[in-house]
């Protein structure tokens, strides 16, 4: 499994990357998109939509099943992948360069509190 | 303790992703079920069957007792060699099973029952030829691996590969089956095109296989096979029916012989209590999701409910089979619930492909219902 060292995860399977403006991009792992397959919908949360960590704010459809994409933590919703309505099999080609959306963290720090890649490696395995 | 099929280690030789499929542990794709599907539309795909499971019913009063107990009626059986696809029922009218009746000669015949349902299967055949003191005796063969060779280029891929077989298979019917030496050769399958299931002795099964995918063919997981069946318009059972289901609201009507003179088992119950539901496709016009089994269909009539939705790698939009109200027709648009939205869907006749060929479109006499 690809779990690059540079980035946060979750036990739900989502990647979480900082951005230099403040805001978190947010994809689903490698292992995730394997598990899922062939992916052709992808729906993420509306810009403005205030989540708190762990709801349920968008879903990726496979072929074979639907998933909920979760948010890895607080904070307001800021934008979403537009190449993903009409490709949304570039999640299966490249699960950390296919971001879903960013979030503002409401508390930077939260990220830190994240799974790292061993973690997570360790967490996905189990 | 998963049960395997006489090809497993080859599956996972090959990197395929194995899944428990009703206790049996089987390839459900060898990297994408997508590109498997497009294989058996456009090449030649390969199924490993063997799950699946053949019993030899034979007997004098073999097709007295086959009379009896399933819905279509075997006299249609003919020419030695000739398949009829049926269900079997109880005596509520619910579906048991559904099965290939192959007529080898008179006495003898071959049915091939679901994984799933094959021990209950048995049980009931035995239970049915006990009550009815019947002539007959029931050998399940799980000696035998089925495969599934189908698409275009199907046939020839196994003619290149079993050229002395040629003489026997190549003559054969759609819906009929010849023995071909040591193997049994069916022009049959579930993903709407052409090809061969093939019955072979268990032990010589990866050698067939490996020679078939040396020739071309692409191994395809249950994946591949269930998009492509849905795409046929082919029920699955224990999805789009059941024991609790009446053929007549699942679309198989066409598979009940109710011609007078015969009596099945589940006939009077049929009989008592006609279609209440019509069966039949959903082809999703709005973005937003994907259908799928369970979901509510709302339609100007009343309520249905999808029984089996995805999407179509064919079509590249999600495709159902849905039970409506009998008053929904083909051409109007309804509304199904995905999630938190109502997608809009149109109505439309299966099979949404054959033979390669997207045989719906959205420009359908497009009716607003709601």
């Amino acid at each position: 499994m690809k779990t690059p060292q540079e980035l946060r995860y979750t036990a739900s399977h989502e990647w979480v990357r900082r951005e230099p403006d403040g805001t978190v991009s947010v994809g689903i792992t490698d292992h995730a998109q394997e598990q899922l397959g062939d992916i052709v919908f992808v729906e993420a949360p509306q810009a403005g939509r205030k989540v708190s960590a762990g709801e349920a704010v968008g879903v990726v459809e496979s072929v074979k099943a639907a998933s909920d994409i979760y948010a890895p933590v607080a904070g307001e919703i800021v934008g979403a992948n537009p190449a993903l309505t009409d490709t949304p099999e570039k999640v299966n080609e490249d699960a950390y360069g296919a971001w879903i959306y960013r979030v503002k963290p409401a508390n930077p720090a939260d990220i830190d509190k994240l799974l790292d890649a061993a973690a997570y490696e360790k967490a996905a395995a189990a | 303790m998963l049960k395997t099929t006489p090809l497993n280690a080859t599956h996972r030789a090959a990197g395929a992703r194995m899944v428990d499929f009703g206790g049996w542990d089987m390839p459900v794709h060898y990297g994408s079920q997508v590109e498997e599907h497009h294989a058996v539309r456009r090449e030649a795909g390969l199924f490993d069957v063997s799950h699946m499971l053949a019993v030899d019913v034979s007997g004098a009063g073999a097709r007295e007792f086959l009379r009896r107990a399933v819905a279509n009626n075997v006299d249609k059986l003919k020419a030695a060699g000739k398949a009829l696809y049926t269900c079997m029922l109880n005596e509520r009218g619910g579906v048991i099973d559904d099965l290939i009746v192959y007529f080898i000669r008179e006495g003898e015949y071959r049915i091939v029952v679901n994984a799933g349902t094959a021990d209950k299967d048995l049980a009931w055949l035995s239970s049915l030829a006990k009550q009815g003191n019947a002539q007959v005796r029931l050998e399940p063969r799980r000696d035998l691996a089925m495969i599934a060779i189908q698409g275009p280029r199907a046939r020839e891929t196994f003619w290149s590969v079993h050229p002395e077989a040629k003489a026997a298979t190549q003559e054969l019917k759609p819906f009929s089956a010849a023995p071909a030496g040591e193997l049994f050769v069916a022009r049959t399958g579930y993903t709407g095109e052409d090809g061969f299931e093939i019955m072979v002795r268990a032990s010589e099964a990866p050698r067939l296989w490996e020679r078939l995918v040396a020739a071309g063919a692409r191994p395809c997981g249950l994946g591949a096979r269930d998009t492509l069946r849905l795409e046929a318009g082919m029920n699955l059972y224990g999805q789009d029916m059941d024991e609790n289901v009446s053929p007549l609201d699942a679309g198989l009507a066409w598979t009940v012989d109710l011609s007078p003179g015969r009596d099945f088992v589940g006939r009077a119950a049929l009989e008592s209590h006609p279609a209440r539901m019509q069966f039949a496709g959903l082809l999703l016009l709005d973005a937003g999701g994907v259908l799928r089994a369970h979901q509510k269909v709302e339609t100007a009539h009343g309520e249905g409910e999808i029984t089996s939705g995805t999407f179509s790698p064919t079509i590249g939009k999600s495709i159902a089979l849905a039970r409506l109200p009998l008053a929904a027709a083909a051409g109007e648009t309804v509304h199904v619930r995905v999630r938190d939205k109502l997608l809009a869907a149109l109505v439309v006749k299966p099979p949404f492909v054959r033979n390669g060929k997207i045989l719906v479109t959205q420009t359908t006499t497009h009716k607003e219902s709601a």
